[in-house]
This record gives structure tokens, sequence and C-alpha cells, in this order.
């Protein structure tokens, strides 16, 4: 086979990669911030993000992609999105509940609304985003005792 | 609410949160996921203990997350069997976590370990002080697949072909327990567990109560271990390393199938006679089934991993008779498993540090060389066979006489039998792991390290002290006061709902 | 309501799951085993969302902050939200399913499920 198929996909799928990549994200990131007046929220935007990442592997090879997002900066968002999370929800303590929406609410349906949602869909992206992108890495990227030689 | 009635999500929040933080720092200093491991397992058990005064003093505790107006939010309950359940996890998760400082070197990645470890007890945690449907089997699951990871830990032959199949059998429980919860929500139109039992005893059970009940006892026995559901637990429990033995056999299937079956079979679907029958053969089938199997065994911890079969069918069997005696027995029996069976499991994975393997024919004359491990495995011995005057015979006592006060002579006569049994295999145990001639292969096995040492003299400590927790004022506040709420069935939902409005 | 074509989905949904246990319970391929247990979450995630449905109801999204239209005539949307939650927990179920199932090929070099079989007693 050619060297060209050790760096991932044909010409073709790399020129519509270099395309639609940047819009998967920012799709993506669309959906996390509008969780609170329409549908998606923190767990699909966060897939969404993933899948754009996931999209430059497979058409660049792991080389693109892991350039820019190593599996150590993946777990570092992963952590800090799990506890910011649960930081948001103890900060429910300072009105007197565990996970009370504290934030200020504006009117429904208006982008700055709803208290706290907003920040736990953000939290949330960052995990599953990160999450489900490291998950992929490490089961694509497995070297077995047997192959390691 | 009171300002004590907030360690009611923190009993939740601490764990989860020592285990994120260990996830994100875990690799920056050596000690620092022991460190955040010990101080986590540590809050979560003073935590508990505030719970069992917090009830003594208040009551039902009813918690909604967020104070969202009861039914329609997420309620947290904290009654006499939680704060019972609550202590009985964490002092078993605090002393593991004590113990696996030194196990665990062995294993690369460390921090690892203790996040899943710390979720599982954050799951196990979960599910016991949550009062919604839905969120039990959320919190179910947390700590179900937590458990699959940590059995496949080591990543060895056998540990992934053990947790393998367990991953398989527990998931088709789980998804039998939504599927029962599916059926109850669409009979009854609400999670909140109160609430339920309420609009059942209103609308009256129809059949899809009959179905819903048996997926239920289907996917919990399934998690619990009974017999004819028991076939994933003499794999996944010798696999799993030695700490994390002992929090399944010890802590898991106790919190994530008897509690959880007991709550939803007796406080939300209330007293049917079909059900108590069905428990009452289950748990003889279990004690009998267990001891059997495990008379033939001569690796320790697959014969450890029977036994709690069978211990299991003793709860079952105490909580199936359906009388005040039978039931505090039952829940007696579950806290004084957990104490033995994890520092039997604890003692085990002592001596496979030492010595490397776990076949009984190939040890001897272990009590020479490791006084405490010998000393410690004698006491949870004589506990689990129900020598006096340690804890396990009070509560098998109290079974049996709870058996013969209701007229189940044959179930009584079961119990006892498989007593016996247990005595005589853990006899052969004795003599052949400890007494004995010292064999020459072992002449330098040393004691184990520090703190496993500490852990499993504190074990031994609770259960030669576990009688005391039959005293009259000690046993009202602890035991009496859980075995009061499965007694009183569905009276939960009224108890709960006056705290609500 | 009661007509055999109004009952069909959940009949069907239920057929489905038991396929899906089928697959769990018998094949003997760990990959078919995997997939299997994908069948069957899938199929009581569907079960769970049809348990929410009302004859000529709407989606449970407010579109608009009329009042007038809130509320409206709306499908139950607590189950939607709640399948949102299972179906997050069969991924992660379904990742450690297929971590293991890796390592599993690596250390015994087959996926039949009859083979590996070395804790017996």
């Amino acid at each position: 086979m050619s060297k060209e198929h050790e760096k991932g996909m044909s010409l073709i799928v790399k020129k519509v990669t270099c395309l639609t990549v940047g819009l998967i994200l920012l799709y993506g990131i669309y959906i996390v911030l509008h969780g609170h007046v329409s549908p998606g929220g923190g767990f699909a935007g966060g897939v969404i993000i993933a899948l754009s990442f996931i999209h430059l592997m497979l058409a660049f090879g792991k080389e693109a992609a892991m350039k820019r997002l190593s599996e150590s900066k993946a777990s570092l968002f992963e952590g800090l999105g799990a506890v910011s999370f649960l930081a948001i929800a103890l900060l429910g303590f300072t009105g007197g509940y565990f996970f009370k929406n504290v934030a200020a609410k504006g009117d429904p349906g208006a982008l700055f609304s709803a208290g706290i949602i907003p920040l736990c869909n953000i939290a949330i992206c960052l995990k599953v985003g990160a999450g489900l992108f490291g998950v992929f890495v490490a089961l694509v990227l497995l070297k077995f005792d047997t192959e390691k030689k | 609410m009171t300002p004590g009635s907030a360690i009611v999500p923190l009993a939740v929040a601490i764990p989860l949160g020592g285990a994120f933080l260990v996830a994100l720092l875990g690799r920056q200093a050596r000690w620092l996921p022991d460190a955040l491991g010990l101080l986590a397992t540590l809050a979560a058990f003073v935590l508990s203990l505030f719970a069992v005064r917090l009830v003594a003093a208040e009551g039902i505790v009813v918690y909604s997350v967020g104070e969202r107006v009861l039914p329609y939010g997420i309620a947290m309950v904290l009654d006499g069997l939680s704060a019972f359940m609550l202590v009985t996890v964490n002092i078993i998760a605090f002393l593991v976590a004590i113990f696996s400082i030194d196990y665990m070197e062995r294993f690369t990645a460390k921090w690892q370990f203790y996040t899943l470890f710390l979720l599982m007890v954050a799951g196990m945690n979960g599910v016991v002080v949550t009062g919604d449907m839905f969120n039990l089997f959320v919190f179910l699951e947390i700590a179900a697949v937590a458990s699959y990871a940590l059995v496949a830990f080591g990543t060895e032959r056998h540990e992934l072909e053990a947790a393998f199949k367990y991953a398989v059998m527990g998931s088709l429980g789980s998804l039998c327990i939504l599927l029962g919860i599916v059926f109850l929500y669409s009979y009854t139109s609400t999670l909140n567990m109160a609430d339920m039992a309420r609009v059942l005893a209103a609308q009256g059970r129809g059949n899809i109560t009959l179905l819903a009940g048996a997926l239920l006892l289907f996917g919990f026995g399934l998690k619990a271990a009974a017999v004819p559901f028991h076939a994933w637990l003499p794999d996944a429990h010798p696999s799993a390393p030695a700490p994390i033995s002992a929090m399944l056999s010890g802590v898991l299937i106790k919190s994530l199938g008897v509690y959880a079956m007991c709550r939803v079979l007796f406080n939300v679907i209330g007293e049917m006679r079909i059900v108590q029958e069905t428990l009452l053969f289950m748990g003889a089938l279990s004690m009998i089934v267990g001891v059997f199997l495990a008379i033939g065994q001569w690796d320790l911890k697959r014969l450890l991993a029977y036994h709690s079969i069978s211990q299991i069918g003793y709860v079952i069997l105490g909580i199936g008779l359906w009388t005040p005696l039978g039931i505090l027995g039952g829940l007696f029996h579950l806290f004084n498993h957990s104490v033995f069976k994890s520092l039997l499991f604890l003692g085990s994975g002592a001596v496979e540090y030492s010595t490397g393997t776990r076949d009984l024919q190939q040890m001897g004359g272990l009590r020479v060389k490791m006084p405490v491990t010998g000393s410690t495995t004698l006491v949870a011995s004589m506990s689990i066979a129900g020598v006096p005057p340690f804890n396990g015979f009070w509560s098998k006592l109290i079974i049996i006489m709870a058996a013969v006060q209701s007229d189940r002579l044959g179930y009584a006569f079961w119990a006892v039998l498989a007593s016996l049994l247990t005595l005589a295999s853990f006899m052969k145990v004795m003599k052949y792991a400890f007494f004995g001639k010292l064999g020459e292969r072992w002449a330098s096995v040393k004691e184990v390290p520090f703190f496993m040492q500490l852990s499993m003299i504190a074990l031994a400590v609770i259960c030669v002290a576990g009688g005391l927790l039959l005293l009259p004022d000690v046993q009202k506040v602890f035991l009496e006061a859980a075995a009061n709420v499965l007694e009183n069935g569905t009276a939960y939902a009224r108890v709960v709902f006056s705290e609500v409005q | 309501m009661s007509s055999i074509g109004a009952q069909m989905p959940y009949v069907l949904t239920l057929f489905l799951f038991c396929l899906g246990v089928y697959g769990m319970l018998v094949k003997r391929n760990v990959i078919k085993i995997i997939i299997g247990m994908v069948i069957a979450e899938y199929a009581v995630n569907l079960f769970f969302v049809l348990a929410a449905f009302k004859f000529g109801g709407r989606s449970p999204i407010f579109s608009t902050t009329d009042k007038e239209l809130l509320a409206a005539n709306m499908v139950d949307p607590l189950p939607h939200a709640l399948v949102l939650t299972a179906i997050v927990i069969g991924l992660a179920t379904t990742a450690l399913f297929v971590a293991i199932a890796m390592r599993l090929y690596e250390k015994y070099g087959t996926f039949d499920i009859a083979e590996i079989r070395e804790l017996r007693g």
C-alpha cells in the first residue's frame, strides 16, 4: 500500500475534513451553551466535540490529532470538568441546599439565564468530551505485548 | 432543614470529590492518592456515625436535593436502615483503605485504584441514602461499573476472565432492574419511593406490580449473589485483589443487592406473601448450596467466596421471615458478615502477600511466622462458624430463634446444619493454613507490613465486641431502628410524607 | 387504544430486549456478547421513551415562552431525561466491556468464550 495510508485517509477525505472539522467543533460548543433553551446540553455537546477530534484523527492519522489534544491534556480537562461540576454542586450550600440553583436566573428563553445550569453544562461537556476522546485513544492506540516487538 | 441534615448529601459528595481529586492530581506525588483515599473514607466514616446520632435524635430526615418541591425533585432519605448501612459500608471502606496502602504497592498506577475505589464507595453510599427509584439505579450502576473495573485491576488472565463474566451477568441484572423501574414508573407516574408506595397502596397492586417485582427480585438477587444467580461470585471475588475482594464480598453485595431488595420490596411494593416465600426459599437454598460447594475447595479465596453465598443466604432467610426478631437477626448478621468476611479476605490477602500462594495444600504452620495474621484469621473463623462469644454466634442464634418462633422448623434445621458445616470448613482452613508444621519453603516468610496489620486488628476487635451491639441502649439506636423501618413496610411512605408536607 | 396495532411498538421493543439477552447468554464470541448487551440496553431505553408517549402529544420542548402553548398536550418529559442518563451509563459500560475484551484477546489469543475457561471448580 502507498505511504499515504499510513498517515490517514485519501486526499478527498482530508480536504473535506479541513473544511468541516472546525464547524463540527463550533456546532458542539453551540449545543452546550444553548443547553438550557434547546435540546442538547452537556452530554450531547460533549460527544460532538469529541467526535470532531476523532474525525481529525481518522482523516489525518494519529499524529495530527494528538498534537492538538494530547493524552495528558485530555486527562487534565476530564479531571477539571469533574471537579468543577462537584464544586458547583457544593456551591449550592451557600444557598442552604446541596445543588441548589444559586446563580441569578434571568428570563426563561434568554441565553444568560437559568442559574447554574449553563455552568453545569460546560463542566459536563469538558468531562464527556475529553473522556470520550481519551477512551477512543486508549482503545485504538492500545499496544499489545505481542505487537510491541 | 437543620444544619445537621447537610451530612446526607455529603456522605455521597465526599467520596466522589475524593475520587475526582485523585483522578486529577494523583500523578503529582506518590503519597497523594493514599492520603486522599484515607481522608475521604475517614470523613465518610465519621459522617456515618453522625448520621446514626441524627436519626436517633430527629427520626427520619428527608433532604430534598436543590430544595425542589417534593415529590417532583430527588429526595434523599436518612432513616434507621440507611444510617445502619452507612456505618457498615464506611467502616469497612475505611479499614480496607488502610489495608490497601501497603497491599497495592505491587501494582503500578495506585492512583487509578483509589479513583475507582472511592467511586465505588460513593456509589454505595448513594444507593443507601437515596429516596428516589431512578437515582437508586444510577448510583447502583456507578458502584457496579467501578467494581467491574476493579476486579480486572491486575490485568492478569484470570482477573480479566472473571471480570468479563462478572460484568456480563452484572449488566444483565442492571438491565432487568431498569426494566422493573420502567414498569413501576409507568404504573404509578412517580419516581419518589414514598410517593410510589402511597400510590401503590391507593391504587392497588395490579399484575404489573407482580411483573415489576419479579424483575426487580431477579436483578437485585443477581447483585446479591443469591442462589440461583450466584454463578459470577466464585470467579469474581477470588480473582480481584484482596482489598477489593473484601469490599465486594463485605459490602457491595449487601448494599447493592440485599439493601436495595429490602428497600424496594418492603417499603415500596409492600408485603406480599409470594415475595416472602420466595425470599425464604432463596435464602435457605443459598445457605445450603454455598456451604456444600465450599467444603471441597482448596483455593482459599474461592472457599471464602462460596461461604459468602452461604452467609448471604442467612441474611435473606432472616429478613424473609418478616418477624421483628427475624429482621433484627438478618440485619445484625449483615453487619457481622461485613466485618468478619472482610477480615477473612484481608487475611487471605496478607497470606498471599507474604507467601505468594492461595492453595491451602501448599501452606502450613504459618502461625509461627505470621502471628498477627494467624490470630485475626482465627478470630474471624470462629465468628463465621458461630462460636460464642464472637459476633457471628449472636446473629445466627437470633435468626434460628426467629425461625423456630415462627414455626419454620425446617428452615431452622437447615440453618443449624449449614452452621455446623461452616465450622467444619473453617477448621480445615485453620488447620491447613496456620496450624500444623511449618513447611520448609516458608522458612523466610515475614509478617505483613504495619498498615495491613492495623486494619486486620481493628476488624478483629469489632468481631469480638460485636456482641455488645445487642445491649439494650445500643440496640435501640442502631439495630432496632433499622429493623423497624423494614417492619413498618409501606408506613415508610406516611412518615416520609409527613416530613415533607 | 387497546387495538393490537397500538400495542405493537411495545411488543416489538420487548422482543428486541429478548434478542439482546439471547445474544448475551447464548453466543460464544465475546464481541457478539457485547453487541447483545448493547442491543438489550437500547431496547430498554426505547421502551422507557415509549412508556412516556401520549397519543396526539407533541415533543416536550418549550420553543416559545407563550403561556398558552405551555404544557398543552406534551408527552411526558421525565423519561426523556432519564433515558439520557441511561444512555450515558450504557456508554460507560460498553467502553469498559470493550477494553476488557481487547485485553482478554491479548492474554488468551481467542475471542471464543468457551475456550476462556480457566477458572473452574
